[in-house]
């Protein structure tokens, strides 16, 4: 039983001559769900980019089920990992979904594109989690920002990976489908024990997702620990260099965290 | 169901005018002469010997130009990436060129020197245009073209070059060649150009999901599991070989990629399982179709068909520049 999704040992990373990331460690467990939080231009997304190896220049070591990630093939890799990007690039392609969730499979294909037996199974179980059914057979052009982003989450569970990767999975999105992505993770998490990473900078986004945080600031490890522990003012500030003030909810009980200013 | 009917419409379609073509012409040869053979016929001569090897080399030589533009589409996530917009047109004429001047005529095992400087330029070309889109974080439309006019105007250089130092004969050999025509008599030329455009079309359709993902973009589709760099590779020089033999026999004939695999995405839609077949069987028929034009139109005076497909190419080229984006697009 491998207890251990990820374990990333001093990872640095340079792109074109600028050090974006610096000696980064952490252990990840199966099962976990983690909050990657940082300001802008702290390395996050670089970080998923790098576990991703769609950047490959990066040294040092990670293991991913307790195997060197080094030795995985692409395709054995995207068996085990899949990734959502951030939304808001060119993401309008002229594909319908069901083609475009079908493309997650790509990593189970045969030869000359030859579909394999479990496919249409792992494509509709993936259009149903997502609740994406009902525009299975509109182009991605003709979705709104938030439909758009289920899709991409749709074909990344296609690629049936025990971890899955998101960079900024909420953000550009309105409260509704922020909602429902966040409820599509929540239950991914639960019920197949699928190892959440995601992105992000929006500290209350972390906070209601709960689970562990990896900290970063200026390509390097800030803090990390548990969503618990970050709600203090001294470690925000340390993380995003900003004041905050906390407000708890009556409701939920939860802590949430109003951005007071610059720290000077 | 419905699209491989449009497939079987596409081959029969294709074939059709493959054999229809060579009918066609300053005399017209009855389809009795082909059908009830009688011996030394000159109807029937013309029909062989003449006007069949041509159009199987517009075939093939279509066939070929027209996948190698939808490959370049989808590497570049644009439709306007053709061998010709992009220089690779250029590099393998300038490549085939130096073979000329050089006087590397004569072919070992297959391949003429003029062939492998035309594949060698090619894939020079391909390299250079896409290295400098790469320079440039967000690959727009006008850097690509802007790339693609800079490597033209390169090569051409060099080809000018190429043409200053050689005699009169070669310099008037190159030029003609370079107005892309496919004057040629018996099955020779078919041959030699056809095991390139075979090999290049099956690694291409070995490849159809990664073009697809390719399509949608080089990061996702490192996280679905393609190795990019490796497959960019091999696409580079399938293309490079299908494109450098085909300029080396047939002269750079333009825009047979930019309207043929476009025109099929609006049929067919963007999955390469079916549009590849789908370019191949058009931009086969499409070339077949435009070099019965050009040697019919002003006859008896034969046009090179290159003259007759950029005539068609550049208005379709502007009017897929300037309007809006829509059905068939790669990306908005």
């Amino acid at each position: 039983m491998i207890e251990t999704a990820l374990v990333i040992e001093s990872l640095s990373c340079s792109i074109g001559g600028k050090e974006i990331l610096r000696d980064i460690s952490a252990r990840i467990g199966v099962g976990e769900t983690w909050s990657v939080i940082g300001a802008n231009g702290a390395g996050k997304s670089t970080l998923l980019k790098c576990l991703m190896r769609i950047h490959t220049g990066w040294t040092g070591s990670a293991q991913l089920l307790g195997r060197d990630l080094a030795s995985y093939s692409q395709r054995e890799l995207a068996r085990r990992i899949a990734y959502v990007p951030q939304p808001g690039g060119d993401q309008r392609f002229q594909f319908t979904v069901r083609e475009f969730v079908r493309m997650g499979r790509y990593a189970y294909s045969g030869p000359f594109g030859t579909a394999h037996p479990g496919d249409s199974d792992a494509i509709d179980s993936a259009l149903k989690r997502s609740d994406v059914e009902v525009f299975a057979d509109r182009t991605l052009g003709t979705l709104s920002g938030g439909e758009r982003q289920k899709v991409f989450i749709a074909a990344a569970l296609a690629q049936g990976s025990e971890i899955l990767l998101l960079d900024e999975p909420t953000a550009f999105l309105d409260y509704r489908h922020q909602a429902e992505v966040a409820d599509i993770l929540q239950s991914i998490n639960r019920e197949s024990n699928g190892t959440i990473v995601t992105v992000t900078h929006d500290v209350n986004a972390a906070l209601a997702t709960g689970g562990h945080v990896l900290a970063l600031r200026d390509g390097a490890v800030a803090w990390t620990g548990t969503t618990d522990d970050l709600v203090c003012e001294e470690t925000l500030g340390r993380i995003f260099g900003a004041t905050f003030r906390f407000i708890d909810d009556p409701v939920t009980g939860l802590r949430l965290v109003a951005p007071q200013g610059a720290a000077r | 169901m419905k699209l491989y009917l449009w497939l079987a419409l596409f081959a029969i379609g294709s074939f059709a005018v493959l054999l229809s073509a060579p009918l066609i012409g300053p005399t017209l040869v009855p389809i009795d002469a082909i059908l009830n053979p009688v011996p030394d016929d000159p109807a029937a001569m013309i029909f062989w010997e003449i006007r069949l090897p041509r159009a199987c080399l517009a075939w093939i030589a279509g066939a070929g130009l027209a996948a190698a533009g939808m490959t370049f589409q989808a590497m570049f996530r644009n439709s306007l990436a053709t061998p010709f917009t992009l220089g690779v047109s250029s590099g393998a004429s300038f490549g085939a060129a130096v073979g000329v001047r050089l006087g590397l005529g004569t072919a070992i095992l297959g391949i003429s020197g003029v062939t492998a400087g035309a594949m060698a330029g090619a894939l020079l070309a391909i390299t250079i245009v896409y290295g400098l889109t790469r320079l440039r974080k967000n690959c727009s439309t006008g850097v690509m073209l802007l790339a693609g006019v800079a490597v033209n105007f390169f090569f051409s250089s060099l080809i000018l070059l190429v043409q200053y130092t050689a005699d009169f004969y070669d310099t008037f050999r190159i030029l003609r060649w370079l107005m892309g025509g496919l004057q040629l008599v018996g099955f020779d030329s078919p041959l030699q150009v056809l095991p390139f455009v075979v090999a290049g079309s099956i690694l291409l359709a070995a490849m159809v999901g990664e073009l697809n993902l390719l399509t949608v973009g080089e990061e996702l589709a490192s996280s679905r599991g393609v190795s990019v760099g490796r497959i960019k590779t091999l696409l580079f020089f399938a293309t490079s070989a299908m494109v450098g033999v085909i300029v080396s026999i047939c002269g750079p004939v333009g825009f047979v990629g930019l309207m043929c695999p476009h025109i099929c995405r609006l049929i067919v839609g963007l999955d390469h399982r079916r549009l590849l077949p789908a370019t191949l069987l058009f931009g086969g028929a499409f070339l077949v179709a435009c070099d019965t034009v050009a040697r019919t139109a002003f006859a008896p005076t034969e046009l090179p068909v290159g003259i007759f497909t950029s005539f068609l190419g550049g208005p379709f080229f502007l009017w897929l520049l300037l309007r809006p984006a829509g059905k068939g697009t790669l990306s908005v």
